[in-house]
C-alpha cells in the first residue's frame, strides 16, 4: 500500500482543503494582516507536502505534475517582473505603485487597496509556493542508486 | 545582555560548521548561524512597549502620533523575511548537494572524500 | 516582561547545543526544529508576527527537506574529530571571530531602547510615518518589501530561483548515463 495507514490518510483529505484555504487567506490579506506572499506561498507547498507524504508521491503528480509546476515558477516570476514593467510603462519609474498613485486609490484598510501590493503578494505566493513544491518533489524523486557500489 | 546569547548561539553554530566531520552536521550549524543573524536583527528594532509594525483601525481612528512613537522597526523585519525564505532555497541546495554525495561516496564523512572520482 | 527573552534564548541555546554534540543525525535534525519553534516564539514577542509565521511554515517544510537527507541512510556514527592542523586553524579562526564579536558587543546600544526613533530622518521613521499614505497598505512590512525595497524581493525571488535550478540540476536523474557516455 502506498502512502501511510487509513488514519493518516482520512485526516489530510479532511484538512488538506483548509490549509489551502488559509494559505490563499494569507496571501490575499497579506497587505493589512500579518503574512504576505512569502508565508502563504510556502503554506500551499505545504498543502501539497501533507498530501505527497500521506498518499504517496504518484497521487500528487497525477495532481500537479512536474512540468506544470516549472510553468507555475516561471510564470510567478514573470508576473512579479511585468507588475514591475508597468510601473515603468504608466508611471515612468520601475516597480512604481502606479495602481494607487493614478488610477485605483482605494480606501485604507479595505480589501480593495494599496494598488498593486496585493496583486505583487498573488505574484510571489506562487512563485514561492511552486518552486518549495518543486524542489520537495525533486528531493523525492531522487532514489540513490547504490547497487552499483557495493560490488566494487 | 540578550544580543551576548545571541552572539553565543553565533559562535556555536560557528564551531559546528567548522570542526564536525559529517556533512549534515555542518548544514545543521549554518542553520544555527542563520537563526542567530536573524534574531539579533530583529532584536536591534526591538523597543520596549512597542506595538507590531500593522495599523489596525482603532489606531488609525485615534491618530497615527501614537503608532508613531510605539511602533517597532519594520526595516529589519522587512529585510529577514526575505533571508528566512532564502535560507530555505539554500538548504534545499545544500541538502542535495550532500545527498549527491552520499550517493557517489557513500559517507558524510567529509575527510573521506578527497579523491577525485568520475 | 524581558524574562521571557531570556528563557526563550535559553531554550535556544540548549537545542542548540544538543542538535550540535548528538552522535544520532535524527536527533539533531528534532533539535534543529526545536530552535526553529523557539525563535518563532521569540519573533512573536519581539513583536515581528509577519516572521513569526512566515519562520514556523519554512521550519516545518526545511525539517521534511532535512529528514530526507538522513532516512535509508546506513547512519555511519562518525567519530573523532578532524587532524591536528585543522583542528589548529579552526580553534584560531573561531578565537579571532569571538574577540572581533566581544568588541563590538560593547558598542552596541542597551536592549529594548529603539536607536532608529533617537536618530533624527532615518528610513524607518519615514516607512511608519508615511507607508500608510504613499503606499496604502496597513501592513509596513508589506509596504517595505513590496514597494518601497521592491528590488530587494525581485533580487530573493532571482535567488531562490537559481537555488531551485541548482538543486534540479544536481538531482537529475540521467547523469550518470550522461557521464559514462564519452568513454
Amino acid at each position: 500500500m502506498k502512502g501511510m495507514t487509513i488514519i493518516v490518510k482520512t485526516i489530510s483529505s479532511w484538512v488538506k482543503v483548509l490549509i489551502f484555504l488559509f494559505g490563499i487567506y494569507i496571501i490575499l490579506f497579506g497587505h493589512l494582516t500579518p503574512g504576505g506572499g512569502f508565508a502563504g506561498g510556502v503554506i500551499l507547498a505545504s498543502c501539497y507536502v501533507l498530501l505527497m507524504l500521506a498518499f504517496g508521491r504518484e497521487y500528487v503528480e497525477k495532481n500537479l505534475p512536474l512540468p506544470v509546476a516549472s510553468k507555475l515558477d516561471c510564470l510567478g516570476a514573470f508576473l512579479f517582473a511585468l507588475i514591475a514593467v508597468l510601473g515603468l510603462v504608466f508611471g515612468g519609474t520601475f516597480f512604481l505603485n502606479f495602481l494607487y498613485q493614478k488610477y485605483l486609490p482605494g480606501e485604507a484598510l479595505e480589501l480593495v487597496s494599496a494598488g498593486t501590493i496585493p496583486l505583487s503578494n498573488i505574484a510571489i505566493g506562487l512563485k514561492v509556493g511552486a518552486s518549495l513544491f518543486l524542489v520537495i518533489l525533486v528531493l523525492s524523486m531522487f532514489r540513490p542508486d547504490m547497487s552499483g557500489k557495493k560490488e566494487e | 545582555m540578550p544580543y551576548a546569547l545571541c552572539f553565543l548561539l553565533f559562535m556555536i553554530g560557528l564551531y559546528c560548521a567548522v570542526v564536525k566531520k559529517n556533512m549534515v552536521k555542518i548544514v545543521i550549524g549554518i542553520m544555527v548561524m542563520e537563526y542567530a543573524v536573524n534574531l539579533f536583527l530583529i532584536m536591534l528594532g526591538y523597543r520596549f512597549g512597542g506595538v507590531a509594525p500593522i495599523i489596525d483601525k482603532g489606531q488609525l481612528e485615534a491618530g497615527m502620533e501614537q503608532f508613531i512613537s510605539s511602533s517597532v522597526d519594520p526595516l529589519p523585519q522587512a529585510l529577514v523575511l526575505t533571508a528566512i525564505v532564502i535560507s530555505l532555497g539554500s538548504l534545499a541546495l545544500m541538502i542535495s548537494i550532500c545527498i549527491r554525495t552520499y550517493e557517489k561516496y557513500g559517507t558524510f564523512d567529509i575527510t573521506q572524500i578527497r579523491r577525485l572520482k568520475g | 516582561m524581558t524574562i521571557i527573552f531570556y528563557i526563550l534564548l535559553l531554550f535556544i541555546i540548549i537545542a542548540a547545543i544538543i542538535a550540535v554534540e548528538t552522535r544520532y543525525l535524527l536527533s539533531a535534525v528534532i533539535c534543529v526544529g526545536a530552535i526553529g519553534f523557539g525563535a518563532s516564539l521569540m519573533f512573536l514577542f519581539l513583536r515581528a508576527p509577519d516572521i513569526a509565521i512566515t519562520q514556523i511554515v519554512v521550519e516545518v517544510l526545511g525539517l521534511i527537506i532535512l529528514i530526507r537527507a538522513c532516512l535509508s541512510r546506513e547512519l555511519t556514527f562518525i567519530s573523532g574529530d578532524r587532524e591536528f592542523f585543522a583542528v589548529v586553524v579552526s580553534a584560531v579562526i573561531i578565537f579571532a571571530i569571538f574577540l572581533a564579536g566581544i568588541k563590538v558587543l560593547d558598542t552596541l546600544p542597551d536592549f529594548g531602547t529603539a536607536i532608529f526613533a533617537e536618530v533624527p530622518d532615518t528610513a524607518s521613521q519615514t516607512y511608519i510615518g508615511e507607508g500608510l499614505e504613499k503606499t496604502g497598505a496597513a501592513n509596513i512590512v508589506a509596504s517595505v518589501i513590496l514597494d518601497f525595497r521592491a528590488y530587494d524581493t525581485l533580487g530573493e525571488a532571482t535567488v531562490l530561483f537559481t537555488s531551485i535550478i541548482g538543486a534540479t540540476v544536481i538531482l537529475r536523474k540521467k547523469s550518470k548515463k550522461l557521464l559514462e557516455d564519452p568513454e
